[in-house]
């Protein structure tokens, strides 16, 4: 099988975002793999080490950037890398996104494929479960179980006050969760192969597409700006003893906060 | 015309409908156009029912017992040609597990632009904004759209929920034509806890790496079964494998926007944050007065979570009783 597994260069979560003049400021940001990303790969290199033919590919769409973060998702123990590379990807909406990212797995094939459930900077939640559709291809989404049998796919996910159990065939996409496993660390060994892999970059060209499809041009939504959060008010510290804290704090919720 | 996708379980409506409506009234008032509503699943006539008096023109049925256990994939290819058929200009939905992923699968049916978990709605003119956390809360999101229908799912609990005025909508059914879809659902496993659900909470009740240890849930437990409301955890404490994964909150767990959110010794990390800075009063209990959860409280006690919350449980009692 060719396992393909989409991931996102994402911001590190511990970053500080400014915002400036309307627009995300990054400089001094550090990119990493978007973390609900790696149970993506997790799992399929666990496929892959169960035995049998299988091959595990990372795809990324990003600007030429994104190739460190494409080699880092490698380095987890992956065969393959395909980056589709274009200055407009900043610019496009998750339908465009999923629209590059669809095109590009129609390009390198695919059996199987990973997502996280959703990307860290745009927590966006829907890329993956788009490019499904425009593959006409089953999902489930925010997965925390997975177990593969004779070409069926079993997954469980967690909906409001329990598990639910889908089934579908292979090929599908799976968007994955926290608990869906315990993902590795890349090792040295790991790391220097990176080098040694097919790597590959695609232009829009190459995968069949145009400056028109992307960016703003063929997004159906765009961020006017961005603003950074409203400033609270700060809050009020109560000072005293447990019994007295607990009576103010009680007060405080009844007659300031009016919500009991 | 503004449509509004009803999600229910359990044999309810959600609240999140008044909350759509509360949006869509704006959106109908300046986009022009009515305001209908759709439930899907199968024997939906009881749910119907519970949606009388909320001010919607229409409330459109698609009703099948082939809906009775349908993955979104199914529910998203019974939806997407009334939708596309039926002139809607907008298209609103809970920022739910469920309407996240439903609306997902319907916008790339249709194909359109999708805003996901709007907490506010704004205006340029008559240009509806939809305003959204990025970057887990660290930054918002003016978001607008260019072309096409207009599709959002709100955060539930943050739009105020529109009253019953007392009307009737109109009833209609919509056929469903089975189509092939890939995706079944086999089994749902509920757990009985006997506690609100996270995501759907007024109040909630929150422990962090303070606790101490799994043995001591108790007294958090308690001040939440006084309050009636749910019981949340920190990341640290799930990996510790003291609490289920399915009581995180934060950015690899759950958003939640209740009413109170108690923070008890959880030290106010930004992913925690991420995942309930849009509740509508914070209190803080802990011991340390740095921990920067304080900067988001409303309410802070400095103290001994030990100490002070099973105080705050008797004094909750009296008043409860
Ligand atoms: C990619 C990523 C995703 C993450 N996602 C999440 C997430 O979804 N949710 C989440 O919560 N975290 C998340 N984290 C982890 C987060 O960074 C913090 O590590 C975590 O929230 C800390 O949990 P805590 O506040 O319980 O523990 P700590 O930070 O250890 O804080 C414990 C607090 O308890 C106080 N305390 C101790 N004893 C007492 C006492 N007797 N009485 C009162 N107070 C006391 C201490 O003063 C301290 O402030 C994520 C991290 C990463 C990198
Ligand atoms: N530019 C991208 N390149 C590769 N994968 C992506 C990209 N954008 C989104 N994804 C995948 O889709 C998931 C959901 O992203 P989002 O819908 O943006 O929240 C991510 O976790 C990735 O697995």
């Amino acid at each position: 099988m060719k396992i393909v597994c989409l991931v996102k260069e994402v911001p590190d979560s511990e970053a500080k975002i400014t915002v400036e003049n309307g627009k995300i400021k990054e400089t001094g940001v550090k990119f990493i793999v978007n973390p609900y990303d790696e149970y993506g790969i997790e799992e399929a290199l666990k496929i892959k080490e169960a035995g049998g033919e299988h091959q595990v590919f990372i795809l990324t769409f990003g600007t030429e950037r994104a190739k460190k973060v494409m080699e880092s998702a490698m380095a987890l123990g992956a065969d393959e890398g395909f980056l589709v590379a274009d200055g407009s990807a900043p610019d496009c909406d998750s339908h465009t996104t999923a629209k590059v990212l669809a095109a590009a797995l129609n390009k390198i094939g695919f059996d199987m494929i990973f997502c996280g459930k959703q990307a860290i900077d745009d927590d966006s939640s829907q890329v993956g479960v788009r490019v499904a559709e425009m593959l006409s291809l089953g999902h489930a989404s925010v997965v925390n179980k997975f177990e593969l049998t004779d070409g069926k796919v079993k997954v469980e996910r967690q909906i409001q006050g329990g598990q639910e159990v889908i089934e579908m065939p292979v090929p599908c996409v799976i968007t994955c969760q926290k608990g869906l496993n315990d993902p590795r660390y890349p090792s040295l060994k790991n790391i220097m192969a990176v080098k040694k892999k097919p790597r590959t970059v695609f232009t829009l060209d190459d995968i069949g597409l145009s400056a028109d499809d992307v960016g703003v041009n063929g997004s159906f939504v765009e961020v006017t700006k961005f603003e950074p959060p409203l400033e609270k008010a700060p809050g009020r510290v109560i000072e005293g003893e447990p019994e007295d804290t607990a009576k103010e704090l009680i007060r405080s919720l009844r007659e300031e906060a009016k919500v009991i | 015309m503004v449509l509004i996708i009803a999600e229910h379980q359990n044999g309810q409506v959600k609240k999140t409908l008044a909350e759509c409506l509360s949006a869509a009234k704006q959106l109908a008032e300046k986009l022009g156009g009515e305001i209908h509503a759709v439930l899907i699943g199968s024997s939906l006539d009881e749910l119907a029912s519970q949606i009388d008096g909320f001010a919607i023109k229409k409330l459109h049925l698609i009703d099948s017992p082939e809906l009775e256990k349908a993955t979104t994939e199914k529910q998203a290819d019974a939806l997407a040609p009334f939708v596309k058929g039926g002139e809607f200009k907008a298209v609103l939905g809970p920022a739910s597990a469920w309407g996240r992923d439903l609306t997902a699968r319907l916008a790339a049916k249709i194909p359109c632009g999708l805003a996901t978990d709007c907490t506010e709605l704004r205006w340029d003119g008559d240009k509806p904004i939809f305003y959204r956390p990025v970057y887990a809360g660290k930054a918002f999101a003016n978001v607008a759209f260019k072309n096409g229908v207009i599709m959002a799912t709100l955060r539930p609990n943050v739009f105020p929920p529109d009253e019953k005025t007392g009307e009737t909508p109109e009833k209609g059914t919509i056929t469903y034509d089975a189509g092939s879809v890939a995706s079944q659902i086999l089994d749902i496993i509920r757990k009985a806890t006997g506690r609100v659900e996270l995501t759907e909470a007024d109040i909630i009740v929150s422990g962090g790496r303070g606790i101490k240890g799994a043995e001591n849930w108790g007294i958090l437990e308690e001040l939440a079964d006084t309050l009636g409301a749910a019981l949340g955890a920190s990341r640290a404490v799930v990996d510790a494998g003291w609490i289920e994964h399915s009581h995180q909150v934060g950015q690899t767990g759950k958003t939640v926007s209740p009413k109170i959110y108690f923070a008890c010794g959880i030290s106010g990390a930004i992913q925690h944050l991420a995942g309930m800075s849009s509740s509508k009063v914070i209190v803080a209990i802990n011991n340390n007065p740095e921990a920067p959860i304080f900067k988001a409280a409303t309410f802070g006690i400095v103290g001994d979570m030990f100490k002070v919350v099973p105080i705050l449980t008797e004094e909750f009692k009296t008043i409860v009783d």
